[in-house]
Parts: C-alpha cells; structure tokens; sequence
C-alpha cells in the first residue's frame, strides 16, 4: 500500500463505516520524520484546545505526552548512533541518529477505558475504534485509571469542554463521510497509514521484514496480542525495546483481575456480618 | 532498568571525539509518566470514609436488630447509615467533572465497571437504609423494616469493600497489586469506623458488642497492615513507603491497629479509642489515593507491572 498515492487508503473516498470493516492506524517509526503534521492537523479539525505553552527541555518535544487535550503526540528519541545501527555496521562510529515516534490511542481490541467507564458514554464504533460520547461522559475520571497506555484523560475545568474525558476519536466523523483520520491524511511520509487492520498487520510483517534484510535489526511490531488487551488497533513499528517509548512489554486490562478482588469483597462482607453476629451473640450471653 | 539495546557510549575511534561518560538512561520516555494519575481529588477519600462508615453502621444496625439489641444502639446506627449515604452521594457528585450529569451514573450497568456498580450499591444501600429508619421512626411494621434493614446489611458490607475493588482493578500499580487485600482492609477499617461512631452517637458509650467488633477490626487492620509490609511489590508498590501518601496511609494504619488495639486493651476512654480509629481510617484513605497518584507517575512501577 506504501506509494499507492492518493488511491491509499490514507487519501482515497472508502466505505469503511457502511461495511462495518474494522480499521487501524499503523505508525511507522522508520519513516516519520518528527514534523508533527499529524499533531496540528488533529488538533485543527477536532478542536482540540492548547495544552499550555511548556519548554520541556526534552529535544525538540514541548509537547510531552498525549492527553484529553492532545490526542497527538510526537516523541523526539535522541540516539547515540542511527537508528537500527546501533552497535557498530556501516555507520561511522560517533554519528548520531534520531527516531521519531507518533503515538496516539491504540484503540484495543479489549479497551480498558472502555470497560471502565460507568455510563456507557465510551463506545465501539462500526470500524472497531474506541470512542467517547462527549454529551454522555460525566467526568467520574475512572478510564483515566483503565488505560494500560495512560492515554485517556480528563480535561481541565476552564478549558473548552472541560471537566470530561477525552482521547482520540479515530476521527469518526471524518471516517462517517468516507475519509480517513486528519493526522493519516496529513502525514507527508506515510509514516501513519490508515486502512483495513487485517490488511495493515499483513503490511506491518512486510515491512519488519524489509527493515530486518536492511540491516535495522531491532525493528518490531507493536501489537501485543497475547496479553488480554488482545491486540491494538494502532500497530506501531518501532525500533528497539517498546519501553523507550513508554509503551508497556505486556499491557493488561484491569478487569481480568475483577473476579478475585470481588470475591474478596464477597468474603469480606460475609465475614463482617460474622464478627457483628459474634460479637452481639457473645454479648447477650 | 535499562532494557534498551542503543549503546550509551560508541567506542571512541579516531575521530578525537573523547567518549562521554555513560549517561544512566531515565526509564520510558525522558522519564514521563508511562500512566495517567487517578485525577480524583479530595472527595474521593473522604467518600471511601465516610461510605465505610456508613456502611459498617449498617451491618451492625441490621444484626443488632436480629439480635433484638436495644433500640438505643439500633437507631443511631441506622441514622448513620442514612445520613452516611446522603454525605457519599453528594461528594460523589462533587467529584465529578461534570456534576450536572451524576443521573447518568444510572443510565446502565455494567459488571466491567467497579464504578458503575458501587453507583447501584450505594443506591440501593441508601434506599434500604432510609427504608429500615422511616419505617423505625414512624412504626410502619415489621416488614418494611426487615425489607429495608436486610439488604441495608448486606449491601452496607458491600459499600465498605467496594471501593478496594474500585482502586484495586485498575492500572495504578500500587493498587492492583494489592486488589485482593484493599477490599478486606477497606472492609474492615468500614466496620470498625461503624461501630466507633456509634458508640459517639451513644453519647461515648461503647456497650460490649461495640467493644468486641472494634477490636475485632483493630486486630484485622493489624494483620491487613503486616500482610502488606510484609509482600512489598518492589517498583510496584514502593510508593506505599515513599512520600507523602506513605505517611499518612502508615500513620493512619498504626492508629486503627496496634494503637486502637492498644487503647481498647487498657479501657482506655470509649471516646479517646473511636476518635483514635475513626481518624486513622480517614488518613488511611488520604494515603492510598495520594500513593496511588504517585505510582501512577512512576514510569518504572508501571513498566515492571507490565512485564
């Protein structure tokens, strides 16, 4: 699908919604080259409000991290030597490289968020994303504790919408009239392509493969399907261990562990009742 | 924890470039937190408090009439329960980014969501118990009152120990490693704080079985604080030993065990050993969600739980 041009499923009309495919984003850090195109084009057509104007003094990032009002966020990684060469081959020893990392929602196949949320206002969509009723969220600021990505947040009370949890909407208005998200269709490499997630796990293997009969020996797909998120919607390919980018080896989903610690309430009930009835039966003896 | 494959030093070549003393990499990215910190503020804990409180007095209140204990014991505790879940439901109102839209706390349920079923459980707890104490007060027969007065009990037990399944199923490190010891510590420390208000609402009186369920929960808050000291998490729970959330959540556990333990021991003054207890078990509650904020923020705990 790379070089396809404006028929890739990036920039071409589909009809993703109607037919109910289940899409994904996958994020390319061999290719993005930190211009933040996708950061301003997401933050244009979501309205999403500034998130303060802060020098991080980390490279050339002042943006930080995602959050409610930054659905967005390109990572500045500092190398020692060029990316996938590390360790000596054909670069000079003291050149230096640079990886740039979109991160966004990885919309997973089991949300965290999703299941979190006490009102229903966090939804599936007909494409698989994970999505937020802004008018049925009333800010309780539980999935902000679900996410295993830290993405969702709550937005600050003074800003525009304030007070309720935002993330990245896979665009689904714009996915509604037959587009793709802004930060895919604005991204000038096609570090960020948008399509069919069947097709772009195929994509995503041929090109760790191409990376790997480069020479980028650490290059990986992120998609941890064996955990019990079971897999996400936004593949990424990086390049070295996930933890430099802040992404966990094994993300799990809270709720695999609600069994036993409602049982343990169970009991705990059960056994509060038993030391009261004790303790009046030993009183009226 | 470096778990990186980028060298921090290239060798040095003849380049003249001299090599860089090796930089100790911070973990993630720069460092950052790799998770969100629960943005709950000072309701929060308060609300697990005070719907401990209610909760406990609501078992005690539902046993006690069983047991036919004297009216002077059951009321009380049946007002504490009541007012206990109007004080809950409002600072769970307050806490919410937008508290205009509380109602749609009701629009589902949902068994994925510990929050969406404490909301029904504090719900029915407060309709029960409000059930049980108009149908006291105004003499409305036997059964209203058991119709309200059992699952006032039942559901009570279950409003103390919900809210360690709340913060215990999440992603917050500190907290879900120990998703199966916050419901009893919470639980107990509910009963406890029931039978400790009481016994202020009595006038300071704490009649035996008062007496023996606090020292119950005293030495259950013993064991529950052991348990925990004892199976540290490493970077999981470490911010349950530093920082401002460690005191207090320490602090407040040596008052609501050995100290409460100690005082019932001696015959301390009924009012000196129900303050004692129901104090500890507020900064306790303070403690776990400031711990919680800080482990959350810790980019090492939240990697090395999801490994």
């Amino acid at each position: 699908m790379i070089g396809d041009g404006k028929d890739s499923t990036n920039q071409r009309e589909n009809t993703f919604v109607a037919d109910g495919t289940t899409v994904g984003f996958l994020t390319d850090v061999t290719l993005c080259i930190g211009c933040k195109a996708c950061e301003v084009a997401c933050k244009e057509w979501n309205g999403v409000p500034d998130d303060g104007y802060v020098f991080t003094g980390q490279s050339y990032d002042n943006t930080g991290a995602l959050s409610g009002s930054t659905w967005r966020h390109v990572q500045f990684h500092e190398l020692d030597a060029p990316a996938g060469r590390e360790g000596g081959g054909a670069a000079p020893p003291d050149d230096l490289g640079w990886l740039f990392y979109s991160d966004v929602c990885k919309h997973c196949e089991r949300a965290g968020c999703l299941e979190a949320c006490p009102t229903g206002a966090i939804v599936r969509t007909e494409t698989g994303g994970v999505f937020v009723q802004d008018d049925v969220c009333n800010g309780c600021g539980y999935c902000v504790v679900g996410c295993p990505f830290g993405v969702i947040g709550r937005r600050d009370a003074d800003l525009p919408g304030g007070g309720g949890a935002y993330k990245c909407t896979f665009c689904y208005d714009r996915q509604k009239g037959g587009g793709g998200p802004a930060c895919a269709k604005a991204c000038p490499t096609e570090s960020i392509r948008f399509g069919p997630l069947d097709l772009l796990r195929a994509e995503a293997d041929r090109r760790v493969d191409t990376l790997h009969a480069r020479g980028v020996t650490g290059a990986t797909l992120y998609d941890p399907r064996d955990t019990s998120v079971g897999g996400v919607h936004a593949l990424s390919i990086l390049v070295g261990d996930p933890e430099r980018y802040g992404l966990p080896r094994a993300p799990e989903v809270p709720s695999t562990r609600l069994l036993r610690s409602w049982l343990s309430a169970g009991l705990t009930t059960a056994a509060m009742l038993a030391i009261t009835a004790l303790a009046f039966a030993l009183a009226a003896r | 924890m470096r778990g990186d494959d980028v060298p921090t030093t290239p060798p040095t070549s003849g380049s003249g470039r001299p090599a860089p003393a090796p930089a100790p990499r911070a973990p993630g990215y720069f460092g950052r937190p790799v998770l969100k910190p629960p943005v709950w503020t000072w309701e929060v804990p308060l609300y697990f408090f005070v719907g401990g409180l209610a909760g406990g007095a609501a078992v005690i209140a539902g046993v006690a009439a069983v047991a036919r204990a004297p009216k002077a014991l059951v009321l009380p505790a049946l007002v504490l329960a009541v007012v206990g879940a109007a004080i809950s439901a409002g600072l769970l109102v307050l806490d919410l980014g937008r508290p205009t839209r509380f109602l749609n706390m009701l629009r589902v349920f949902k068994p994925t969501s510990p929050m969406s079923v404490g909301a029904w459980i504090l719900s029915g707890f407060g309709g029960a118990a409000a059930l049980a104490l108009a149908s006291a007060l105004f003499h409305l027969g036997p059964v209203l009152f058991w119709l309200g007065a059992g699952p006032a009990a039942v559901l009570g037990g279950l409003l103390a120990t919900y809210t360690g399944v709340l913060i215990g199923v999440t992603t917050v490190p500190a907290w879900a490693a120990h998703d199966r010891t916050l419901p009893v510590h919470f639980g107990m420390a509910g009963l406890g704080c029931g039978a400790a208000a009481i016994a202020l609402a009595m006038g300071g009186r704490l009649v035996p079985p008062l007496r023996t369920i606090l020292l119950a929960a005293s030495l259950a808050e013993v064991v529950m604080g052991l348990w925990i000291v004892a199976r540290r998490h490493g970077a999981r729970d470490r911010a349950l030993y530093h920082g401002h959330g460690a005191w207090l959540l320490h602090g407040g556990g040596t008052l609501t065990g050995p100290a409460t333990t100690l005082l019932l021991l001696v015959h301390a003054p009924a009012v000196l050993v129900a303050i004692a207890f129901l104090v500890g078990a507020l900064i306790n509650r303070y403690g776990w969600v400031l711990a919680g904020k800080a482990s959350a923020a810790d980019p090492e705990a939240a990697l090395e739980a999801a490994r």
